[in-house]
């Protein structure tokens, strides 16, 4: 199993206030922009991620967002370029590039394979379809998003492996020339993983391409049904699935005690959390989410779904107006409401001491062959943030791997993903273990 | 109460799906962007004397979505051959909205496909000022209301929109959005050479807009008015986008006027 670190690089210095009379993050005017604490931010987290190498994690991940303060990653292949040149061991994944939203595949390719080539073949590239805001961001048809993922994937692919120069007349992209002269180091082309939330079609589309799917810090029992859905689609292309087809990313802080690993932790709730990374008109523009899901969520409009929480969606669907707002309540509200998302396991706090068996239980039910730790977001220091990269380096990290070993976790470079047959007729085998899910009281 | 139907048409290689009610000669209405609203008191008040055929737009929920229909401008040739094989044209022609921009490019390609244009609240041309509402950075129940001026006020609405939407509903707005979204993204709303290609058309038109439309301004009613030779203009004071359902007395006065002229 691979270790890996990531962090979104959230902005830092914007007041919670101001994210929470916005709703969401997504929106939040950019006349709060401090570029000396941005470039100051913008250095850190570039050696905090040489830093993980340092320590020993396998991978630093790096993803991308548009106009929104929860993460600086504007534009990702600038940091992973910086990094290739930074970092000397470790693999540079990036969770990933939002194909739809960028628009312009050839230049993808280029830019990605001089990643690979400055790093000597150390880039994983993901592909992501860009959360809704991106769109708008972007001025991405929403309606086409999934059509343009599928076209400019495909495009990379032929632009980094078929000789040219040569045409292309696609129904979205257009390039009378393509004869790129930066080819990726690895060949065919570097491994390409895919995170995701909860889109079937996404899975299925990875399962397709024998593809890893990185879960996102998604519900664990959910997460299984996503992996057999993964699987089930695996074994019609005749493979089986298993841990290197899956990797997982959760959100994680360590610390000397519990008191500081759980005050620390409350900084994932900042400004609303993931739950408010943008407002439903922009999670959910017309057209983004296939008719299924939106039947889907017509009917079941609960719980969190693309990062926007029940009680939004509801409001969207009925009409219920915004009350006046006490944002001291609402941010004693959110902190509250993080020990329920703790006994979810899907925020893990604490000491190096509980921690292990928390992450272990995970291990135990997703079996992945990737696990990826997601550092802490708001307003932390950048003290506090390294002493949790060490203390999980340094004293979880080795019993995780320890016990990946004991129960023959595979990561994608172990095992190519795809490359264990299954014959004709026969079933294929489970690829994840639900039975703790009810000790832990989970579904 | 008129007995309206919902038919199939086979044409323009589709089988697309119409609403046809009343009786007398035809008159065709393009809805607007969130889909056919249901039966209206106008609707009720003009199949006395016309019979109404409304297309429920591809893509929308209940005619498939043709896919090479990327643009406004594809879907006013979509209608045209529709059209001409029914052998219905010339026809006389309400438009509402992004209905109103349907109508325009295909009168732009051919000013004889309609003997009288009623284009309400239409987008199609960017207005020199003020904006068309960005409709897909709302939520579906905040574009809702922004279409009339005093939702509460207004009873006909809330047959379109009462508060609450039932998941089948919820689902035929998003539909309406997702298809509006796919083929008037970008240019948004409009078509940057519609205005140059209405130059010179003398199609009898008439321009309707309501005094309090959040959704299309002022600037779009000039705009078409500017290049269509003749065109007039009817104000509904104190209306907003759905001047029909909000003032559906004086909305029926200046239609039916300009039909019988």
């Amino acid at each position: 199993m691979k270790i890996g670190y990531f962090t979104e690089r959230p902005y830092r210095w914007l007041p919670e206030e101001e994210i929470l009379k916005n709703h969401a993050f997504f929106a939040v005017s950019n006349r709060f922009y401090d570029r000396d604490k941005a470039a100051d931010d913008y250095n850190y987290y570039l050696d905090e991620n040489c830093y993980a190498e340092e320590l020993g994690f396998d991978l630093v991940a790096l993803n991308e967002h548009h106009g929104n303060p929860f993460c600086m990653g504007s534009v990702m292949n600038v940091e992973a370029a910086i990094l290739a040149k930074m970092t000397k061991r470790v693999k540079i994944v990036l969770i990933g590039n939002p194909l739809p939203v960028i628009k312009h595949p050839l230049r993808m390719a280029e830019e990605l394979a001089e990643i690979d080539l400055i790093s000597r073949g150390r880039l994983i590239t993901g592909w992501v379809r860009g959360a809704g805001s991106e769109q708008f961001f972007n001025n991405a048809n929403p309606a086409y998003n999934r059509e343009m993922f599928n076209e400019a994937h495909d495009f990379i692919v032929q632009a980094w492996t078929r000789p040219g120069p040569w045409r292309y007349e696609g129904k979205h992209f257009h390039y009378r020339h393509v004869n790129p002269w930066a080819l990726p180091y690895q060949k065919p082309h570097p491994p390409m993983w895919i995170p995701g939330v909860i889109s079937p079609e996404t899975v299925k589309w990875c399962a397709e391409h024998r593809y890893p799917y990185i879960g996102l810090g998604t519900m664990l029992g959910p997460t299984c049904d996503l992996w057999d859905y993964y699987a089930d689609e695996a074994a019609k292309q005749g493979y089986q699935a298993s841990s290197e087809n899956f990797g997982y990313l959760i959100p994680t802080v360590v610390a000397e005690t519990e008191d500081k690993a759980n005050a620390i932790a409350e900084n994932f709730v900042y400004g609303g959390g993931q739950n408010a990374f943008s407002a439903p008109e922009y999670t959910m523009p017309p057209g983004y989410n296939s008719k299924a899901a939106i039947r889907a969520l017509a009917k079941q409009p609960t719980g969190s779904w693309l990062g926007v929480s029940g009680e939004k969606m509801a409001q969207q669907m009925h009409g219920r107006e915004a009350e006046s707002v006490d944002y001291k309540e609402v941010h004693r509200k959110l902190v509250a409401g993080l020990d329920k998302v703790k006994r979810n396991y899907q925020v893990i706090a604490g000491t190096p001491k509980t921690v292990i068996p928390k992450i272990k239980a995970i291990l135990n039910i997703l079996r992945p062959g990737v696990f990826i730790m997601f550092s802490v977001q708001g307003p932390v220091s950048n003290e506090d943030r390294m002493a949790s990269m060490r203390l999980f380096a340094q004293e979880v990290m080795p019993a995780l791997h320890e016990h990946a070993k004991a129960i023959d976790l595979r990561d994608p470079f172990q095992r190519t993903p795809g490359s264990v047959a299954l014959s004709a007729g026969v079933s294929r085998a489970p690829v994840s273990d639900r039975s703790p899910l009810k000790e832990l009281g989970l579904r | 109460m008129t007995n309206w139907t919902l038919e199939t048409v086979k044409a323009a290689g589709a089988e697309l799906a119409m609403i046809k009610g009343g009786s007398g000669k035809p008159l065709l209405i393009f809805h607007d962007e969130l889909g056919f609203p249901g039966w209206m008191t106008w609707n009720e008040s003009f199949a006395h004397e016309r019979t109404l055929l409304i297309p429920l737009q591809p893509g929308f929920g209940k005619t498939s979505r043709i896919d090479w229909i990327m643009n406004y401008r594809d879907l006013g040739g979509f209608y045209s051959q529709v059209l001409h094989e029914m052998r219905l044209d010339p026809v006389d022609v309400i438009g509402f909205s992004a209905g109103g921009f349907i109508a325009a490019e295909m009168v732009a390609a051919d000013p004889k496909i309609f003997s009288h244009m009623v284009l309400v609240a239409p987008m199609g041309i960017k207005p020199a000022q003020g904006e068309i509402m960005d409709m897909f950075a709302l939520t579906i129940r905040h574009h809702l209301r922004a279409t009339v001026a005093d939702p509460e006020g207004t009873p006909e609405f809330a047959k379109i929109y009462g508060g609450q939407m039932t998941p089948e509903q919820f689902e035929a707005f998003e539909d309406a959005r997702s298809e509006t979204a796919r083929i008037g993204w970008e240019p948004y709303m409009h078509d940057p050479s519609l205005p140059y290609l209405l130059r010179g058309v003398k199609t009898p038109t008439l321009l309707v807009w309501g005094t309090r439309d959040g959704v299309v301004p002022r600037g779009c009613v000039e705009a078409y008015k500017n290049v269509l030779t003749g065109a007039v203009v009817a104000q509904i004071e104190g209306a907003g986008h759905r001047p029909e359902i909000e003032n559906s007395v004086e909305f029926e006065r200046v239609v039916r006027n300009f039909l019988a002229a």
